[in-house]
């Protein structure tokens, strides 16, 4: 059984976030990174204009703090207008790098630093 | 190439650019010591700062005794980002400076990778309470000894000795203004970050 419902199309977007139904502002942290979907779900309901404002600043990936400074409001404004456009399929969230001080990950400490190399 | 029945790798947003990851260090130390100017000296787009009302920050009411006005009470947090080739971003976050903003410190620490800690010799106290936020927290960092007007009276060591840093901790002088001194001392993190690893997984 290859359930064609497991093809990616059909998957939405914020499964990625857990697997949840419903998206929370849990999945917005200040270094999460949006991207609006190209192109975006054709639905009824058209954007609110705050809404709208937040899809083209992240037409390319941005984060959630950049948003928010960038729109002048404050972070948890922007988490719960993001959470809205999460959950109509609008966005997709990626999460920070996860960081475990018990076990480093040199992989990403190497690849940091040789960006900073080339400053 | 097995059994033609395999289902495809589940392409998440096919059309959408992909999202790089991010990782972030934080900029600390007492007020004016130089954070924002080392934020914007490395960051490649000019610093921003996003405001937040303490009440929309999840403050318990009692906590708020003592702060004059605080209905407009904000907090605010500058950053920079730079990007570390396509898929990895590296943002960097100066602490709010009064200690009353702790609060907001905890979350900013959680899941960075670790954070610089700005000291103006001239005021070495300001610094003070910053250190101990991140060595209570088992939350690697490296100092920066910041001189302004590009003055160094004191060699590193000294500056060691006084702050009471232990041998692992880098103790660097630097000059915030400048782009180089201040990515050098964001290597300094690093390098600290992967000794550590090593010594980690050889013992
Ligand atoms: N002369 C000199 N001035 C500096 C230096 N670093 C910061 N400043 C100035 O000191 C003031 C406070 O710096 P700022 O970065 O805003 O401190 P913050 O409160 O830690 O963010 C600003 O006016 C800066 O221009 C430095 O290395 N030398
Ligand atoms: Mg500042």
């Amino acid at each position: 059984m290859t359930g064609g419902d497991t093809g990616g199309r059909l998957v939405r977007p914020f499964t990625l976030t857990g697997g949840r139904t419903r998206p929370s502002r849990a999945d917005f942290t200040l270094i999460t990174t949006v991207t609006a979907l190209d192109p975006q779900p054709a639905r009824a309901v058209r954007p609110q204009p705050e809404h709208l404002r937040i899809l083209r600043l992240c037409a390319e990936p941005v984060a959630v703090a950049e948003v928010a400074a960038r729109l002048d409001l404050p972070v948890s404004v922007v988490v719960i207008l993001l959470s809205d456009l999460l959950e109509a399929g609008r966005i997709t969230a990626r999460p920070p790098h996860p960081v475990d001080r018990a076990t480093p990950d040199l992989d990403l400490l190497q690849k940091v630093r040789d960006g900073l190399g080339r400053l | 190439m097995a059994g033609s029945d395999r289902a495809a790798p589940a392409p998440t947003a096919p059309a959408s650019p992909a999202a790089p990851e991010a990782v972030k260090i934080l900029i600390a130390g007492g007020f004016g010591v130089g954070k924002t100017t080392m934020v914007g000296s490395v960051s490649e787009i000019a610093p921003l700062r996003t405001e937040e009302p303490l009440t929309a920050a999840g403050l318990d009411v009692d906590d708020l005794a003592g702060i004059e006005e605080k209905r407009d009470t904000t907090v605010a947090l500058d950053f920079g980002r730079i990007s570390i080739g396509r898929e990895l971003v590296l943002y960097l976050f100066g602490t709010p400076g009064q200690q009353r903003f702790w609060f907001m410190w905890n979350d900013l620490a959680i899941g960075a990778l670790g954070a610089v800690v700005l000291v103006d010799v001239r005021r070495p106290e300001s610094s003070f309470a910053a250190i101990d936020f991140f060595e209570r927290r088992g939350i690697p960092f490296v100092v920066g000894v910041n001189g302004f007007h590009g003055r160094h009276p004191y060699p590193a060591e000294e500056i060691r000795e006084a702050l009471a840093l232990p041998e692992h901790v880098k103790v660097l002088l630097c000059d915030a203004r400048e782009r180089a001194s201040s990515r050098d001392v964001l290597i300094a993190l690093i390098d600290q970050l992967i000794d550590a690893a090593a010594s980690a997984a050889a013992s």
